[in-house]
């Protein structure tokens, strides 16, 4: 007689335990990543890898978040890969670091950048978890948005118009932007279960948050 | 043109072909959000916005 309220009650609890769960699990893995793609920038920087270096890495971190992740992502491996690709994609910073560091206030641009890059990040995420609102309907114009940039990034390489560029960095932030609160929203309403893939998710927006707040720093600076 | 340039668009085209897929599904399968959903998604990203100019304007 029992049985059927308890257990009424008891599959909200575990899904918010498993949902919490989640969080922890992703928050925990995407803070020792960011750490360790700060190692390895730092060390692209030290050993002054070349832009062809840095596009290789890019390279192949890619790949591998394509086709080899997905086959672990639901396994032990799938850790020590995600290492393995936020590593790359890291190393793969380098010449763009090394490009701003050269610049007589580059030190404070790069700090700027990453600094703010924080900010935006933890303002999103908790803005997310907070409220627990369902972002999960923006999923298509973000993706729309995503396919507009590459495109536009496409272009840009055989043009070069500096006023795209701009356009593409702010375009690009929004973007990113909106994605945090999607994944975000996606762990929270259990359209994301695996801590794998929403790490990789939120550190790709972080990453490319990043870069393009390192461009508007730099077009900005002074020198 | 340079092979990193030639390398870095053969890079953006294998990523725009590999996320059409996901493209289709997600715009197939999102729902339409109401007016109340997109002014929670406005605030957020105008402060972004916001923030980011305010760096601009700090460095």
């Amino acid at each position: 007689m029992n049985a059927e309220p308890t257990l009424i009650r008891a599959r909200p609890a575990a899904s918010v335990l498993a949902t919490n769960k989640l969080i922890r699990n992703t928050y925990v893995l995407l803070s020792l990543t960011l750490l360790f793609s700060a190692l390895t920038a730092t060390a692209a920087v030290a050993v002054r890898v070349s832009p062809g270096g840095g596009l290789l890495c890019f390279i192949g971190a890619l790949l591998m978040l394509w086709f080899v992740l997905p086959r672990f992502a639901n396994s032990f491996h799938g850790l020590w890969l995600t290492f393995v690709i936020t590593g790359l994609l890291g190393f793969g910073l380098g010449p763009s670091l090394m490009y701003y560091l050269a610049a007589p206030n580059g030190p404070q641009v790069v700090a700027t950048a990453l600094g703010g890059t924080g900010i935006i990040f933890l303002a999103l995420s908790g803005y997310a978890l907070t409220t627990r609102k369902d972002f999960s309907f923006m999923g298509g114009f973000l993706i729309c948005g995503l396919l507009v940039v590459l495109g536009a990034m496409l272009i840009n390489l055989f043009v070069a118009i500096p006023a795209l560029s701009l356009a593409i960095a702010a375009i690009g932030m929004l973007v990113f932007s909106g994605l945090i609160l999607f994944q975000t929203s996606q762990m929270v309403h259990g359209g994301e279960t695996n801590y794998i893939h929403a790490t990789i998710g939120l550190y790709i927006s972080i990453l490319n948050i990043f870069q393009f707040l390192l461009m508007f720093l730099g077009m900005s600076s002074d020198d | 043109m340079d092979w990193l340039t030639i390398g870095s668009a053969v890079l953006v085209g294998f990523m725009l072909v590999m996320l059409l897929p996901h493209a289709r599904r997600m715009i197939k399968e999102s729902r339409k959000g109401t007016p109340a959903e997109w002014m929670g998604v406005l605030i957020p990203l105008g402060l972004v916005v916001l923030f980011v100019i305010f760096l601009m304007a700090m460095v």
